[in-house]
């Protein structure tokens, strides 16, 4: 196990390395367009062909990784760490507090957030740089995913507020603050870790559709999401293999990061 | 004994039951569910699909030859003065549930369609001036039609009208054309069957459509839609994508027709609105004929038909298509690729090209964002070939894709934005269906709507050349107005026109008789003509 | 049996008045949220250059008079008394008999992906922890990851390609993350002392799983049960509008690109309503298993 999580921290950094360095790495330039060369497949000049502008698709999947492989995680810690927050205090405080938080959690579910997200990005300028409109984007993911988590983060918390460790620490003097943070948080550990790990992936997709609404990053810079866009036509996808690509390193880095969150809690 | 086992055999062979005979079923797509089955309220294309499938009309434009060809008017006449139609209507006639067809029929649709509180588009068509539309029946087949004011192309209008019963108690489902409607499973599929009473006969005297149903399901996937095509679980798709297209030709290339350039176009056009909230200096940039044409010149027409559409589009001249034989200006000619000149025009009212970056006389770098309904992916493509094209000669476009309500509250409410890049979906030929388009004080007039008075001498003259075409019957006349309003358009770039795509469609060789066109619907426009292929016509 | 239906009899109706609270509240913000996005009261059919200029004002002044929030919660709330829930300005079609005609697809969809999601994320899971196996465990972890990572568009196209099922796309959508919550609480409860204790008893590793494991945790996996109701719904939406399932996420997608107030208020509200009772039956039986305090 050590091992392989010592080759997921390795692949990680690699594929950092890789997406910073992109400038030297890359081919070409992800926005620079051969239209000689639509839809051409691998050559020693593009190493994963081009996409149906003539632009390289590997030097795009280098520069989309920057935009994902920062934002993504970003973006699943604040909502991990919003549905620790809000979860683990309603859990903690129990009573009315939990019953009115479950509740607006329950309504946060329900609500069509979707059209936030148009109204925030009908009030930023047309010519907003795409970089910050697709941070905001993400942002808003990270703002609006905490309220699954934070249910079941709130009922393992309102389980662990009566057990015995914690009825050790009040007996021994704790209360408050101090005993959610020393003493409950830490043991919400699996349900955060599950849960960040599962928006990673969530994330990066929901960017892909909500391209489809021009909520998603604006051209000519790449993201994975854009990249997961170009599988989903049948003429695209049959008999071009290395349109699978950005997808093989997807899965590839969100395995990394499981690995690499995994808790010392192993099986034994 | 012999005798009583015969009639025996014999009662027992009526007793079984025989196969049902073979009927045939047409199968093929609607993108999304009809909104209704009125056909005067029709504004969808599901709608109008239906419309043309079920409706009898008075008249018929053949899709192939672009002329019109009488249906439930066996004879038509247009007065003098253009305000007057008369029609002789066929006799014995009836609609799908047995009521007869009689000249109250017209007169009823007509009454409904000019109905004020209708606001139907076919309806909007004929509205050709102030004053009430008069209908005269004379007996059971004879109508007269009287509008306010002369209505150029009057008798192509009647393609669009499909004759409603004043009697039956089925209302709009009880109708003239080949098929009814006989199942609706909502937002799944609809079944149409043959309508009993059908007038039209083949030379042969069979009663037509040959083909018995038509189900239409409701997918809006294309790529559902091409599988089930090349599975044989429909027979033919109406309107193809060229990606789609060109997966096609590969796979079955007997199944691809392309009839060459459509009567679409895609085009960008500037805000021109005075009191759009965009900075006083872009507003100067966008209303300079000059800067359009630069704009217009840096664009490369070429490789957008090329690399977007996959070389299924061809470079546009103007906003008439050359598909439209008669109405097209044949003396105009794309505009060409030349950056070089691009920038001369450029520099004429000031602009100056330092560092990459091209500038204003008041050293703006100039940088406009233009925006396109996120989801069509042509246009998003060519968005991204013009941002390259523009890049070249130091100009910055922001691409921006919205959903379609966020784009049209822009264009039509706020006026929240500088340039749009969106197509114009022709069905019609005449130029009198674009009037909205070209006068200056109409919604529709789309770089700057609405105006009280025209704010340009080029927008004055358009709208002078606009009203003389309507008016005139001359066709000839009527081509000359037209051609100076092309020529005008093409010199000032209003719209910037980009491509006009090709017609694409895919038919199953299951099917006879297909002659696809450019005119919708492609495919299935001469639909009662259509066969199945014997061995595959479905049973019961 | 009889201090568990006290128990729900006593619970019923603070969760019942917790209900209508909430949906009231959903309501109101559901059409807020909608009302406020841009391009809310503009129709394509402005677009349409055959309308004439008088037609396109009547259009625009129709969409006028309903843009007031006010008098749209008050007209909806009295409409809502009388059972009527409006039209739908995008399909043109009373809002009931949408919801009535698309609702059991829906039904069918989430009902079968639950099952389908459970059935097979508590197995694998269980199996993880029971089987004591890092490989068994981290394939699982890494099947659930290629899963997670595969866009619904994708597995519409793959499913078209197969002639699945397409339902069965909802279940592979949420069984990875039933896998994932479930897998971390089980294993948390696996490392508890009294779990250690009977091993080392020579307790057999079913009867641990069954009585050791699970029933700690077994207010989370409710929890993530109830959750996993919401997360379903809100994937039906992409999966049914990709793969043409006449259910009522394509109901919601086509609603909201037309910004209809009427069946996006009243989808919200019957969403809201599945989400509350999912996680309020689940809170219900949680909280049975819940310890008392010394």
């Amino acid at each position: 196990m050590k091992a392989l999580r010592a080759t997921a921290i390795a692949f990680l950094v690699l594929v950092a390395l890789a997406s910073i360095f992109a400038s030297f790495v890359a081919p070409a330039h992800y926005a620079y367009q051969f239209r000689e060369l639509p839809d051409a497949g691998p050559s020693h000049q593009h190493l994963l062909g081009t996409d149906d502008l003539g632009r390289d698709r590997f030097a795009r999947v280098l520069y989309g990784t920057r935009v994902s492989l920062l934002l993504a995680p970003t973006a699943a810690l604040i909502s991990s760490l919003l549905a620790l927050i809000i979860g683990g205090i309603a859990g903690f405080v129990g009573g009315w507090v939990e019953r009115i938080v479950m509740a607006a959690t329950d309504l946060f579910l329900s609500m069509p957030w979707l059209f936030l997200l148009l109204t925030v990005r009908a009030m930023l300028p047309l010519n907003t740089a795409p970089i910050l409109s697709v941070v905001i984007t993400f942002a808003l993911l990270g703002c609006l995913g905490w309220a699954g988590a934070a249910r079941v983060i709130c009922t393992d918390a309102r389980t662990k507020r009566l057990a015995d460790f914690v009825l050790l620490a009040r007996a021994s003097g704790h209360s408050g603050i101090r005993l959610l943070w020393r003493h409950l948080m830490p043991n919400l550990k699996p349900v955060v870790l599950a849960q960040f790990w599962i928006s990673i992936p969530v994330f990066i997709l929901a960017e892909a559709n909500l391209g489809m609404l021009g909520l998603g990053v604006a051209e000519p810079l790449p993201s994975w999401g854009s990249l997961l866009r170009e599988l989903q036509s049948y003429p695209a996808v049959s008999g071009q293999p290395w349109l699978f690509a950005p997808l093989l390193l997807f899965v590839m880095v969100v395995g990394s990061f499981h690995f690499v969150l995994r808790t010392e809690e192993s099986v034994l | 004994m012999k005798k009583p086992f015969l009639v025996l055999s014999v009662i027992l062979l009526a007793l079984v039951p025989r196969p049902a005979a073979c009927q045939s079923e047409l199968k093929f797509v609607l993108h999304s569910e009809p909104k209704t089955f009125n056909p005067l309220l029709v504004e969808d294309d599901s709608s109008e699909s239906i419309r043309y499938l079920t409706g009898g009309v008075l008249l018929r434009v053949n899709r192939l030859t672009q002329e019109v060809t009488p249906e439930l008017a066996t004879h038509w006449k247009i007065s003098r003065d253009g305000r007057t139609i008369d029609f002789d209507l066929r006799k014995d006639v009836r609609f799908s549930d047995g009521t007869p067809f009689s000249s109250d029929d017209v007169a009823y649709t007509m009454t409904q369609l000019m109905d004020p509180a209708v606001h139907s588009p076919t309806g909007d068509a004929f509205r050709s001036g102030d004053g009430q539309v008069l209908v005269k029946t004379a007996g059971t087949d004879h109508v007269q039609v009287t509008f306010p004011a002369p209505i150029a192309g009057l008798e192509r209008l009647f393609d669009q009208v499909a004759i409603m019963s004043a009697k039956s108690s089925q209302k709009e489902m009880a109708v003239l054309g080949p098929y009814y409607v006989a199942e609706n499973k909502a937002g799944a599929y609809l079944v149409l069957k043959r309508n009993p009473y059908y007038w039209k006969h083949d030379p042969s005297g069979r009663q037509l459509p040959y083909i018995d149903s038509v189900r239409l399901d409701i997918v809006q996937s294309q790529d559902t839609e091409l599988l089930r095509l090349v599975r044989g679980d429909i027979h033919f798709i109406n309107s193809l994508n060229p990606e789609y297209f060109q997966k096609l030709t590969s796979q079955n290339p007997g199944m691809a027709h392309d009839a060459g350039v459509s009567l679409d176009s895609e085009q960008i056009w500037f805000n021109q609105v005075a009191r759009a909230p965009i900075p006083d200096y872009k507003k100067q940039w966008f209303r300079s004929t000059n800067f359009r044409r630069a704009i217009s010149e840096a664009i490369n027409r070429q490789d957008l038909a090329r690399v977007a559409f996959r070389g299924y589009a061809h470079p546009a001249i103007g906003p008439i298509s050359p598909a439209n034989k008669f109405w097209f200006n044949a003396r105009l000619h794309a505009h060409p690729f030349d950056q070089k000149s691009s920038l001369r025009r450029l520099s004429q009212d000031g602009f100056v090209l330092k560092d990459g970056v091209l500038r204003d006389r008041e050293q703006h770098p100039v940088e406009f964002s233009v925006i396109t309904n996120a989801g069509n992916k042509y246009r998003e493509s060519m968005a991204t070939m013009i941002q390259q094209d523009l890049a070249d000669i130091g100009i910055k476009l922001n691409v921006v894709t919205l959903d379609f309500p966020s784009l049209i509250e822009r264009i039509t409410k706020d006026f929240n934005y500088e340039a749009c890049l969106l197509g114009l979906i022709n069905n019609e030929l005449d130029p009198n269906s674009q009037m909205n388009l070209w006068l200056s004080s109409s919604e529709n007039h789309q770089w700057n709507p609405m105006q009280k008075t025209p704010e340009t001498e080029w927008e004055a003259q358009m709208d002078k050349l606009m009203h003389e075409q309507a008016s005139t019957l001359d066709e000839n006349q009527r081509k000359k107005y037209f051609d100076e309003v092309q020529q005008i358009v093409w010199e000032q770039e209003p719209f910037i026109y980009l491509v006009n795509r090709d017609a694409l469609s895919a038919v199953s060789p299951a099917i006879q008789n297909v002659q696809p066109a450019v005119l919708r619907p492609q495919v299935y426009w001469n639909i009662e003509q259509l066969t199945l292929a014997p061995q595959i016509a479905e049973k019961r | 049996m009889n201090r568990l239906v006290m128990h729900i009899l006593r619970e019923l109706p603070k969760h019942g008045l917790k209900l209508l609270l909430t949906l009231l509240v959903g309501c109101f913000f559901a059409a807020t949220l909608v009302r406020v996005a841009p391009g809310f009261g503009v129709d394509e059919e402005q677009l349409d250059i055959r309308l004439s200029t008088q037609s396109v004002e009547s259009i625009r002044n129709s969409q006028a008079a309903k843009e007031s929030l006010p008098a749209f919660y008050a007209d909806f709330a009295t409409r809502l008394l009388h059972g009527d829930l409006g039209t739908s300005r995008t399909l043109q079609q009373p809002v009931k008999q949408l919801i009535s005609d698309r609702l059991p697809e829906t039904l069918k969809s989430v009902s079968l992906a639950l099952i389908f999601g459970w059935t097979l994320g508590i197995s694998l899971a269980m199996i993880s922890v029971a089987a004591r196996s890092r490989a068994a465990d981290a394939f699982f972890s890494f099947s659930c990851g290629v899963l997670l990572c595969i866009p619904a568009a994708l597995w519409a196209l793959l499913f078209l390609l197969a002639r699945a099922p397409e339902r069965l796309i909802l279940g592979l959508i949420v069984f990875p993350k039933v896998y994932n919550f479930s897998r971390n609480l089980l294993l948390r409860g696996a490392n508890d002392l009294h779990v250690l204790s009977a091993h080392a008893r020579g307790l057999s590793t079913v009867r641990i799983l069954a009585w050791h494991i699970f029933p700690p945790a077994a207010p989370q996996l409710l929890a993530v049960l109830g959750i996993s109701v919401s997360i379903t719904l809100a994937a039906a939406v992409p999966v049914e509008a990709l793969c043409d399932l006449p259910g009522i996420g394509q109901l919601a997608w086509k609603a909201a690109l037309g910004r209809d107030l009427y069946l996006l208020t009243t989808l919200s509200i019957l969403v809201t309503a599945m989400t509350l009772l999912a996680n309020s039956v689940c809170e219900l039986l949680g909280s049975m298993f819940h310890a008392r305090p010394a």
